[in-house]
């Protein structure tokens, strides 16, 4: 039976859940209306809300400035790139830990997440001269390199808890029914997966396309992507605030609308295996 | 054709012997029941000729051909899971269709055979349903029909049956038994239902902790247990144990003595006791009587008798049905 909640208590969480709702918005907001202000208005103190004088100067002069569609583009072909590339490893690596697991298999997995605990910059400079040597440097493929490995393992994570919720029984009928280990993974397993890796790609593309270490330090002008275009604004001095945030509320348009979008897909696959 | 045998088959789990070594003979055609009690290694030792675990000694042949390392797929036998195991994303005919597909039989083919198992089945209406959409026993005439249209040399049940409920089950298993005349191919069937073991049958194996307790036809096992276990595995309501004085008396060290195998009477007999409880089926009346200086006894008498708690009551066993075994448990004969 449900609980009973009083209404002063309903009302009160509802209150407490929008307010936080809106801090953690505010930023975004505060963003997008900076960039309609004029540069003088964006540090005008005390801070002007909304009645300031609005226009559209700032994404006229970032369009006039910059190349935004290249760097779209870059954005798109790494994020979506790095995601698609780390499925493909991540899928039968996620099969074998999931239903095949060995002594080691926890730990394997546990030394995955541990690269995630190590700070980037730690491996930057080898990875850089890495880079340098190969001539990665500033090329899209590099960067579909370097988020593919930094990404693997939340993708692997995902999917084997993802792929630990389907029976094995239905993968050993598979097995009896005649189908090889490819057949397995790709009629049978992937498909009834589809809600998992879809919330897996979606995350990662946002992850990938938002990630600013990285593509900061190994792009300079062909491979950039929004995160570099973003950066390209801020400079030590002028006043540049409203045009940074007019190429901020550019570069993050296009991942927010698919976010809303496909959010129903998202909470329902990063709540998949805790509520169930 | 389809024999199985299997020789020294051994299954270790780290360092649990869960199969110490059991040799089978299958004949081709025989519908043959592993039976035991849960934990005993029946499915184990029916994953194991499945390929679907591997052997950790032994061998195993199927039509003389040794198929120890050989991938289940490749086996050529069909499976049927106790939680039916279809593919939730396929529809039915995709769901029969698919061991076709994979053997990669052509689509005709495919159609065709998919809508003649379909019929016998009775599965014509829900071929484009998804399992999803489907009762009980409709996935499981699904998960059989896909195990029928590849033709396999043998078919493996295990445990099909108990998500059933009990009027199902009985259907099924006419319905199972009634295949098997039909296609004569050979079947290994896993229960731990004792009942479906004797109905289905032509060949029981008694398993318990990962050893044979003894092979035989229903009957053989009923009439002629090899030891306890077998006597008072087989055989519903169980057989009534008797150690002691009694027992001392027919030369052994315990008697066993069917439900059925004992008559009761209101006047006189050999053994008096009361009536702890009664249960009246109509066709049949359970009876628990307390006898002094033996225990309780289960009574089954058949059609109606107006016994009530504690009525005094007699017993008396039919010599010639009396069991007879050792200390060790052993059946004396």
């Amino acid at each position: 039976m449900a609980r009973q909640v009083k209404t002063s208590r309903k009302i009160a969480f509802t209150v407490i859940a929008w307010g936080v709702g809106l801090a953690i918005f505010f930023p975004i907001l505060w963003t997008f209306l900076t960039s309609f202000k004029t540069e003088a208005d964006a540090i005008a103190d005390p801070p002007l809300f909304l009645n300031f004088h609005w226009t559209l100067e700032n994404y006229t002069a970032v369009q006039e400035r910059s190349d935004y569609f290249s760097h779209f583009m870059n954005s798109v072909i790494i994020s979506v790139g790095s995601t698609l590339a780390g499925l493909v490893i991540a899928v039968p690596a996620a099969w074998a830990m999931a239903f095949v697991p060995g002594k080691r298999t926890k730990d394997v997995l546990m030394w995955m997440l541990s690269t995630k605990m190590l700070p980037p910059v730690g491996v930057l400079v080898p990875l850089y001269l890495l880079f340098r040597d190969a001539g990665l440097l500033d090329t899209r493929i590099g960067l579909v390199i370097v988020l593919t490995l930094i990404n693997l393992p939340i993708i692997i994570w995902m999917l084997y808890t993802y792929f630990r919720e389907i029976p094995g029984e239905i993968l050993e009928a598979a097995r009896m029914d005649g189908a090889s280990l490819k057949a397995e993974i790709l009629y049978v397993l992937t498909p009834m997966a589809v809600p998992g890796i879809a919330s897996t790609l979606l995350l990662n593309i946002i992850l990938a396309w938002n990630e600013a270490f990285w593509t900061l330090n190994l792009t300079a002008a062909n491979a950039a992507p929004l995160t570099a275009f973003i950066a390209s604004y801020s400079s030590p001095e002028g006043l540049f605030y409203a045009k940074l945030s007019a190429a901020s509320t550019m570069a993050i348009a296009p991942i927010l609308i698919m976010g809303w979008f496909s959010q129903k897909q998202l909470v329902r696959g990063l709540t998949f295996g805790a509520v169930k | 054709m389809g024999s199985i045998t299997l020789e020294k088959v051994q299954k270790i789990y780290g360092n649990v012997e869960v199969i110490p070594g059991i040799d089978l003979t299958i004949n081709d055609g025989e519908f043959v029941v592993f039976v035991g009690p849960s934990g005993c290694g029946k499915s184990t030792l029916l994953r194991l000729i499945a390929g679907l675990e591997d052997v950790s000694g032994g061998t195993l042949k199927i039509d003389g051909r040794d198929v120890t390392d050989i991938a289940p797929a490749k086996r050529g036998l069909a499976m049927v899971f106790q939680s039916y195991a279809l593919y939730p994303h396929m529809s039915v005919r995709k769901n029969i269709a698919f061991p076709l597909k994979m053997a990669g039989v052509d689509k005709a083919e495919q159609d065709r055979k998919v809508e003649a198992a379909a019929k016998v089945l009775n599965l014509t209406p829900y071929l484009d349903r998804r399992p999803g959409q489907l009762s009980g026993g409709q996935r499981q005439r699904v998960a059989i029909g896909r195990a029928i249209v590849r033709e396999p040399s043998a078919f493996l049940f295990d445990e099909p049956l108990s998500n059933l409920d009990a009027a199902l089950r009985v259907n099924m298993r006419l319905e199972i038994s009634e295949l098997h005349q039909s296609l004569k191919t050979t079947m290994i069937y896993v229960t731990h239902d004792q009942v479906e073991a004797m109905t289905m049958a032509d060949k029981i194996v008694v398993l318990q902790a990962g050893n044979v307790e003894q092979v035989g036809s229903p009957l053989e096992l009923y009439r002629t247990p090899r030891n306890r276990f077998v006597a008072g595995f087989i055989g519903s309501p169980k057989m009534n144990f008797v150690e002691g004085e009694e027992a001392a008396r027919h030369g052994a060290y315990a008697i066993g003595v069917r439900p059925e195998h004992l008559a009761l009477s209101k006047e006189s007999g050999q053994w008096k006791g009361t009536v702890g409880v009664s249960e009246h089926l109509g066709s049949d009346t359970f009876c628990y009587v307390h006898v002094d200086g033996i225990g309780t006894l289960n009574v089954r008498t058949s059609g109606e008798v107006s016994v009530h708690h504690g009525d005094t009551v007699y017993l008396t066993p039919s010599e010639a049905n009396i069991h007879r075994f050792d200390k060790d448990g052993m059946a004396l004969r």
